[in-house]
């Protein structure tokens, strides 16, 4: 694997207590690059993202293979090692946001509390950069957000708090697991833009993880199509989706072609 | 109100007409739906598209009887849904016209219940069949929908996602009804099921005539299966037509923004100018 690749999965293998759940699998993101992983529930690709996090559940542990992060082998950290890396160069955002927020602080306040406990901002000063933080996000009104309860919050807004939250620290790599799953369609268009704009201004590293290939194909250059914790397909986004090898794959794109939108808007581009 | 025309040569199955919902109590009461039109010809797929809230789930419960209206009518088959009280309701539910699929068939299966009695609950119900009957009819229910009876001693929690999803339109099929009501019924199933789970949906309508109501916020899903769209926003239908027509020739800034966000393969979602534009013209219509 190349030289410019950021963080690099080698032959990774998940075990849980009931045996192997990822079956040695290799893919790498590139500095500055996006990468999609596609498939579907119990595919592996939310075990992969947690094994390169550090946060895999109790009894679940990486049993083969390696993670390198920036040429460093993160694969065997304890628990403090990944506490400096967590967040400050790998950060996270999930499904469903409002669970991650505590519904009775306002969110500027948790954004807030998170800057001065990671970056040992001061108080006045971490409210201030909470809120610049939103702003950078897109959010209209950002001082009226920062003193909102998560429940006066649309889906769309939150997951933005969560990503705001989880670029306090300027990480290199963002991974967003089925970030946009619960959102609706055109709140959905928005946060992706979202993702797309922090990759460009701020230099950030994408892995975006879906089970919906179309998602991927706005967003990814790369991308690894996962099934029953094999790699089964993987390559340029463009050319998995217009040559789709393995029949997997073809179901996925067969689903798009069948059920989808894709016929009406090939019109729409033709007329 | 632009395009709107229920088939008026093709006798309909349900016309929901000027339809007013309000949920909630005291201070919280509030205007879910705003005189909705909907209708479904026998033998139709109509497509009911809009985001989390707009009142899609309502509009399925208003048909079914399961929601006091504040105004309208609903007319399924010959009879007048929302005037129904009491024992007339109930002997209109028993007789099974319209049937409700829903999105989580693990759910709306009784786990306790083998998938022969889940499927067999309606007709017994309804009551006036022997056991034999119902076990035949169980059966070829099974059978339509692509499961294989030999299933029908087992319980939900033994089956995949998909075949419970079809067990749940067995169920709904074995009565018989004019009427599918399909609240998101793809939404929690993978690739191969969602394909499959399609097909059904359109075999049972070619089979047995069947009109569907096909409720989803997946615009994917509706573009692929249904001969016409009503696309609901804010508890009012803001416009409907046939399928091809309304996703090529869309009116309504709204409607334009759902399929200007939609992902494609193709990575064909609109550019992001164009959706600031359209959000900015919905934003004027709401407050002018």
């Amino acid at each position: 694997m190349s030289d410019t690749a950021l963080l690099v999965a080698r032959d990774l293998t998940i075990t849980g207590p009931a045996g192997d759940l990822v079956h040695g699998i290799s893919f790498a993101l590139q500095r500055g690059g996006t990468l999609g992983i596609v498939g579907e529930s119990g595919s592996g690709k939310s075990l992969t993202c947690r094994s390169l996090l550090g946060i895999l559940p109790p009894g679940v542990s990486v049993t083969g293979g390696s993670i390198e992060f920036d040429g460093r082998d993160i694969t065997a950290l304890g628990y403090r090692d990944w506490q400096s890396l967590r967040g400050t160069h790998i950060s996270a955002v999930f499904q469903d946001p409002g669970s991650y927020l505590n519904p009775s602080i306002t969110v500027g306040k948790q954004l807030a509390e998170v800057l001065r406990v990671k970056t040992g901002l001061g108080r006045r000063a971490a409210t201030v950069r909470a809120v610049e933080l939103l702003a950078s996000l897109g959010l209209r009104d950002p001082a009226l957000v920062s003193l909102q309860y998560p429940h006066e919050l649309s889906g769309g807004m939150l997951q933005r708090v969560l990503i705001a939250i989880a670029l306090c620290e300027n990480p290199q790599v963002l991974i967003a697991d089925e970030a946009t799953t619960a959102l609706d369609v055109t709140v959905q268009a928005e946060v992706l833009d979202v993702l797309a704009d922090l990759r460009e201004s701020r230099d950030l590293s994408l892995i975006l993880v879906s089970h919906d290939l179309a998602v991927v194909a706005q967003v990814c250059d790369e991308v690894v199509v996962l099934r029953d914790g094999l790699i089964v397909e993987a390559g340029p986004t463009a050319r998995v989706l217009s040559d789709p090898q393995h029949t997997y794959t073809r179901l996925l794109v067969e689903n798009h072609a069948r059920y989808g939108i894709e016929r009406y808007t090939s019109e729409l581009a033709d007329a | 109100m632009p395009d709107t025309q229920p088939a008026s040569e093709t006798p309909t199955l349900l016309a929901v007409a000027d339809l007013t919902v309000s949920l909630g109590h005291g201070r919280r009461r509030a205007q879910v739906l705003r005189g909705v039109d909907v209708a479904v010809a026998p033998g139709e797929i109509v497509g009911l598209i809009g985001e989390t809230g707009s009142g899609k789930t309502t509009i399925a419960r208003s048909i079914l009887g399961l929601t006091h209206i504040d105004g309208g009518s609903i007319r399924l088959g010959g009879t007048d849904v929302a005037t129904l009280t009491g024992w007339r309701l109930r002997a209109f539910r028993r007789a099974g016209i319209a049937q409700y699929v829903f999105q989580d068939p693990l759910r709306s299966l009784d786990p306790q219940l083998t998938i022969a009695d889940s499927v067999a609950e309606g007709l017994r119900v309804r009551g006036g069949l022997e056991r034999a009957d119902v076990r035949e009819r169980v059966a070829a229910a099974l059978t339509l929908v692509g499961v294989s009876p030999a299933l029908a001693t087992r319980h939900p929690g033994e089956l995949s996602g998909g075949q419970r999803q079809r067990v749940a339109i067995a169920r709904a099929m074995v009565l018989e009804p004019e009427l599918l009501i399909c609240d998101e019924p793809v939404s929690a199933l993978d690739a191969a099921n969602r394909i499959q789970m399609l097909d059904l949906i359109q075999h049972l309508r070619d089979a047995r005539g069947v009109g569907v109501l096909f409720i989803s916020h997946d615009l994917g899903s509706v573009a692929g299966i249904t001969d016409r769209v009503a696309v609901l926003y804010r508890g009012r239908i803001v416009e409907q037509g046939p399928t091809a027509a309304l996703l090529t020739a869309s009116q309504h800034p709204y409607t334009r923004l759902l399929i200007g966000s939609a992902p494609t393969l193709t990575g064909g979602a609109a550019d992001r100018t164009r959706r600031t534009e359209l959000r900015e013209q919905l934003a004027a219509i709401e407050t002018g």
